[in-house]
């Protein structure tokens, strides 16, 4: 297939289709409307459910009785409508039911604004919900790598029985690139033994639950929970390099902020700064790996969100203390320029 | 090199947003490197609406235009007080002079005034205005070729688009006409 201009909301939605999505549910917020606006359109012709539900706690919920039942099934909101599906997203994780959640961030916090942020970054990697869980999520940056993200999500959520975030933003969301469709790489499947779809009485039922009252059953969980997340951790962490080589400074960057990254440091090569990029692509499992392997030329690492800082933290556990750690963040729906960013790195070398 | 970084703006209906998409299709059927961004908000109609569009030989990082723009077409008056401060020193700036009676502040620029709406009502249908000042704008710029426009167009007006064609086009060729017969005109 030849490539097509789209909007990163209506690639999304195209790769769900193509990702295997057979449920849709959710309730209309901006900046991600053209998600369901599409799904609405296309998702019925290609055999999918696609449901507006009445509210964000009603989706999220749908998403967990589809899922227990074995479906494929996604829900789409933005900040405010992440937070009032915390509590789904706990009993998700609990349950281990494999869904794709993509969350295309807005400012905040409370209902905030409808322009791009980063400020979820706590609320997708530590969880609004209770208890100790964790949702692996992926960080596009072009709507190409949204869509292909987006493609392997339905696969990752079944191998790992784990909801899926894609974390985007209302300009990844909103903003027009070239986007090309592949099939995608086909991967072994655990077999969904424990879905709740009658027993027939040929076997004995299954059950999707999450209350656990003796201690003893609901530590041992926890603990099979931890050794999964473990497992996660360790093979599915990515991350990009961007002229690290030789850097005086790494800026780390996610999402949409990582492009506008990208342009400073082209820009501060111009002038003969060598500053460079780590572009995580997983927020959860952080890309702890790409921080011990720092060339000897870096002094500082200097991390750049939409938010008044929150992925500074990971930046800061993974380094441990070896350099230091600046930050520097636009919140509220503003999106920093390239020239701020490298007069920040400027003012850090003493060269401003 | 190119590295073209336009804004595009007019109320709600002038058809800025499928003139910047025009252009970013056409940029990506010639293999370049485009972005399109739209404004979005709680917007009034009839407001000022406005997209950025990169077309670039280099993968784009920011999509957002902001003070650097090689180029601003404006179609309303709000939209040249706005965005007048986003050409970059030295850019062009294209206004429509149909709608905006008001000259230009800046003298470290390149202005245009084109009466878009005029030429395109010359043309059979004055809501072609946008595509006068593309094809102004493509005269000046030669960023993408007006056949690749031609090819863009079907992508994005979908059904319409074999009806709209001729017109377009025609609005196009009379955008690119005005504004070299004033180069020419200035050159005398």
């Amino acid at each position: 297939m030849s490539k097509t201009l789209m909007k990163g909301n209506e690639a999304l939605a195209l790769a769900a289709i193509k990702g295997g999505c057979t449920h849709f549910f959710g309730y209309p917020i901006t900046p991600q409307n053209e998600i369901p606006e599409f799904l609405a359109r296309e998702f019925p012709k290609a055999g999918g459910v696609f449901l507006q539900a009445e509210s964000e706690l009603a989706a999220i919920n749908m998403v967990y009785g589809a899922a227990a039942a074995g479906g494929r099934a996604m829900t789409s909101s933005s900040s405010p409508g992440i937070a009032l599906m915390q509590e789904g997203m706990s009993s998700l994780a609990a349950a281990e039911l494999p869904c794709v959640i993509v969350n295309a961030q807005r400012g905040g916090p409370g209902l905030g604004s409808i322009q791009p942020s980063q400020a979820d970054y706590y609320q997708m990697t530590r969880g609004g919900g209770n208890g100790d869980y964790r949702i692996l999520s992926l960080a596009p940056a072009t709507v190409q790598e949204g869509a292909e993200m987006m493609m392997m999500a339905f696969d990752l959520a079944e191998i790992y029985r784990t909801p899926v975030f894609i974390v985007s933003d209302g300009m990844l969301g909103q903003m027009m690139e070239p986007v090309e469709f592949h099939d995608r790489p086909l991967r072994e499947l655990p077999e969904k033994d424990w879905t709740v779809v009658g027993h027939g009485g040929v076997r004995p039922p299954n059950t999707v639950k999450t209350l656990a009252l003796d201690p003893t059953v609901l530590e041992q969980r926890n603990l099979t929970l931890q050794a999964k997340y473990a497992r996660i951790a360790t093979l599915e962490a990515r991350h990009e390099s961007y002229r690290t080589e030789g850097a005086e400074i790494i800026l780390s960057a996610y999402g949409s902020t990582a492009r506008i990254v990208k342009n400073a440091i082209d820009l501060l090569a111009e002038e003969g700064i060598a500053v460079g990029l780590i572009r995580p692509q997983t927020l959860w499992p952080f890309p702890v790996a790409a921080f011990a392997e720092l060339p000897d030329s870096c002094r500082m690492i200097l991390t750049v969100e939409m938010s008044c800082g929150q992925m500074v933290d990971d930046v800061r556990l993974a380094v441990n203390g070896r350099l230091p750690v600046a930050f520097y963040g636009r919140s509220g729906g503003i999106i920093p320029v390239p020239e701020e960013i490298a007069m920040k790195v400027k003012t850090l070398l003493g060269r401003a | 090199m190119c590295n073209e970084r336009i804004l595009c703006a007019g109320f709600g209906g002038q058809g800025v947003m499928s003139l910047g998409q025009l252009l970013a299709y056409a940029g990506m059927i010639e293999n370049k490197h485009v972005t399109w961004l739209p404004s979005y908000g709680p917007e009034m109609r009839g407001g000022t609406a406005y997209c950025n569009i990169v077309v670039s030989d280099s993968p784009v990082g920011s999509p957002i235009v902001t003070h650097n723009a090689t180029c601003v077409i404006v179609m309303n008056l709000p939209s040249l007080l706005k965005f007048e401060q986003s050409v970059a020193p030295g850019g062009l700036l294209l206004l429509n002079s149909s709608l905006i009676d008001k000259a230009p502040d800046r003298q470290d620029i390149h202005s245009h005034a084109i009466p878009a709406n005029d030429l395109a009502t010359e043309c059979g249908n004055g809501r072609a205005a946008n595509m006068v000042m593309l094809g102004a704008y493509l005269a000046i710029s030669k960023v993408v070729s007006p056949g690749s426009i031609a090819l863009a167009f079907a992508k994005v007006f979908g059904s319409k688009a074999e009806r709209l064609l001729d017109l377009n086009m025609a609005a196009l060729h009379r955008g690119a006409e005005a504004v070299l017969q004033a180069e020419q005109a200035m050159a005398a």
